[in-house]
């Protein structure tokens, strides 16, 4: 069934996006990251105007985020009071990323950056990250089964002033680092079109020391007001919010999301982390294989107008 | 008597020998949210006051055209080991879309010299002035290409049908990703590639009902707009939530 979307301009399947938002959905569930990194190059492929898509799925990341983070209050596995600390310094990040992201629109370059974004944050951390887990599961193999306690190393994290106690988290850290953090996570979510749950999961597990079993939950809860934020900047500045196309999404998105959690609950942490790691990998890897591969089609058309 | 003459050509001039009469399928397209692409059917007839000239060819050429836009068209090149933009040319005014039907090959039914000056052929109705670019013409050539990809340019040669010289139809088919605005249908009439008469008519395309209602409420409130969109999400997230742990119990 075709649907005609009234912001992008163009007919899609129903069905297709529905598929989409439920297999997105899913891997956002499971893994506690908002599934943009995946949709956004998704939607391109499937001829979504970029500047659209990228609108839209912060809307779409709203919806997936909320329906998955009301399942991990219930299990209380939400540290408010971090997630609130990762919030302020995501909505500073996020409103530095716009003004970064509408320079290099200027510049006339912005989808190369982006693409460049993806490449060198989607390498460093898929790699880490299947590294680390590759580790914890080889350790666990040698243990009988079960992973032995890993005692959190003092690193320069803990040397930091303006300390703050993280009682869900079990944590007594400077409230710095997780501020950094979401600076980071909302110039990467207003210039990638991404919730960020991406970099900001293994930032919590690895620099910040959080245990993986609040880090999903708590991520969510920052991811959502982020992206609202993102998606109320993008529809009064730049009117690029398909409100049908996010509606279709988040169908397929909140029912997956759904599904996605109760699949994460029954798996191991680090068969978690190694999967999300080579998903990370494999949208690396095709998009590097873009950028150096000749394309097909050498011309691109974009939006005229001298203002 | 010379004076007479020419007042009697005077006179008999703006009657024209050969003229169009036309008809369409339908006066407006609608952009509902199942639309999926339209065929207007261009029909008619040339009226004439005098027997069929026999000496010379009649063709019919029928063009579409929607809102003209300007576009950027860039071109990637290797830099440092990959593929990006590296030159732009600015087309002032495109089309965004067209499609030229002809009752026999462009060649016999135009001229050069007419499609100058009417603009009938895609690369003659693509304006680009002061490209600075080297080999600017590569430019509308990837713009035409990419566009003739996307069905959204379309040459159709002979598909004009032309019945005994005096009725003609041409059914041209708009594909789904269209642009908003007045579509401005465009029928000539030429003998031996010149053009004799010509006729413009009008068609309208507009989203409508819910469509239309979501894209003004986007531009005009859109604070009103990026709330509701929120609220949506917000609502949908609650609702899966609930729903589930209905099922769980």
């Amino acid at each position: 069934m075709q649907i005609y979307l009234p912001i992008a301009e163009v007919s899609v399947n129903a069905f297709l996006l529905l598929g989409l938002g439920g297999i997105v959905g899913i891997l956002s569930g499971m893994f506690g990251v908002g599934g943009g990194f995946l949709m956004t190059p998704l939607l391109f492929f499937i001829g979504i105007p970029p500047a659209v898509a990228v609108a839209t799925e912060a809307n779409q990341i709203v919806a997936s985020s909320f329906s998955g983070v009301l399942a991990h209050l219930k299990r209380k596995t939400v540290d408010l009071k971090m997630g609130t600390v990762l919030l302020i310094g995501g909505l500073v990040g996020s409103g530095l990323g716009i003004v970064l992201f509408n320079y290099l629109k200027s510049l006339g370059q912005v989808e190369l950056l982006v693409q460049l974004c993806y490449v060198v944050f989607l390498g460093m951390i898929g790699t880490l990250m299947f590294f680390e887990s590759l580790k914890a599961i080889r350790r666990a193999g040698k243990a009988g089964g079960t992973a032995p306690p890993t005692r959190r190393k003092h690193n320069w994290v803990h040397n930091l002033p303006l300390k703050m106690k993280f009682r869900v988290s079990g944590l007594y850290i400077s409230v710095i680092p997780p501020l950094m953090v979401g600076v980071l996570v909302g110039v990467l979510a207003a210039i990638m079109g991404v919730g960020g749950g991406f970099i900001m999961v293994p930032a919590m597990i690895y620099l910040l020391g959080m245990p993986t079993k609040v880090v999903v939950g708590t991520s969510l809860f920052q991811i959502i007001f982020v992206t609202a934020f993102t998606t109320m900047l993008h529809a009064t500045t730049n009117y690029t919010v398909d409100v049908v196309l996010a509606v279709l999404l988040l169908v397929g998105g909140v029912i997956g999301a759904q599904i996605g959690t109760r699949i994460g609950v029954k798996m191991k942490a680090e068969q978690l982390r190694i999967l999300l790691a080579l998903m990370v990998l494999a949208v690396c890897g095709k998009l590097a294989f873009d950028l150096l591969v000749q394309p097909a089609e050498l011309y691109s058309l974009g939006e005229g107008g001298h203002s | 008597m010379i004076r007479l003459f020419a007042l009697f050509i005077l006179l008999a001039l703006p009657a024209k020998a050969e003229e169009i009469v036309l008809g369409l399928s339908r006066d407006q397209v609608a952009i509902t949210a199942t639309f999926e692409g339209s065929d207007i059917l261009v029909f008619g007839a040339i009226k004439r006051e005098a027997p069929i000239p026999d000496e010379s060819d009649l063709g019919v050429i029928v063009t579409v055209m929607g809102p003209n836009e300007p576009v950027i068209v860039r071109r990637k090149d290797k830099r440092l080991g990959i593929w990006v933009n590296t030159d732009e040319v600015e087309v002032d005014a495109a089309p965004s879309f067209y499609a030229v039907a002809t009752s026999a090959p462009m060649r016999e039914v135009l001229k050069d010299v007419e499609d100058l000056r009417y603009g009938i052929t895609i690369p003659r109705v693509i304006r680009s002035v002061g490209a600075v670019v080297e080999d600017s013409a590569s430019f509308t050539r990837a713009l035409i290409r990419i566009r003739a990809g996307e069905e959204l340019y379309q040459v159709l040669e002979g598909a004009v049908d032309l019945e005994q010289e005096t009725l003609f139809r041409t059914a041209i088919s708009l594909p789904a990703n269209l642009t908003e605005g007045e579509y401005e249908a465009h029928i000539f009439l030429t003998r031996d590639g010149k053009v004799i008469d010509e006729y413009i008519t009008y068609i309208p395309v507009r989203k409508v009902g819910l469509e239309r209602w979501l894209y003004n409420l986007a531009h005009d409130n859109a604070f009103l707009y990026g709330l509701m969109s929120l609220a949506i999400a917000i609502a949908a997230g609650w609702g899966a939530s609930a729903a589930f742990s209905l099922l769980r119990r």
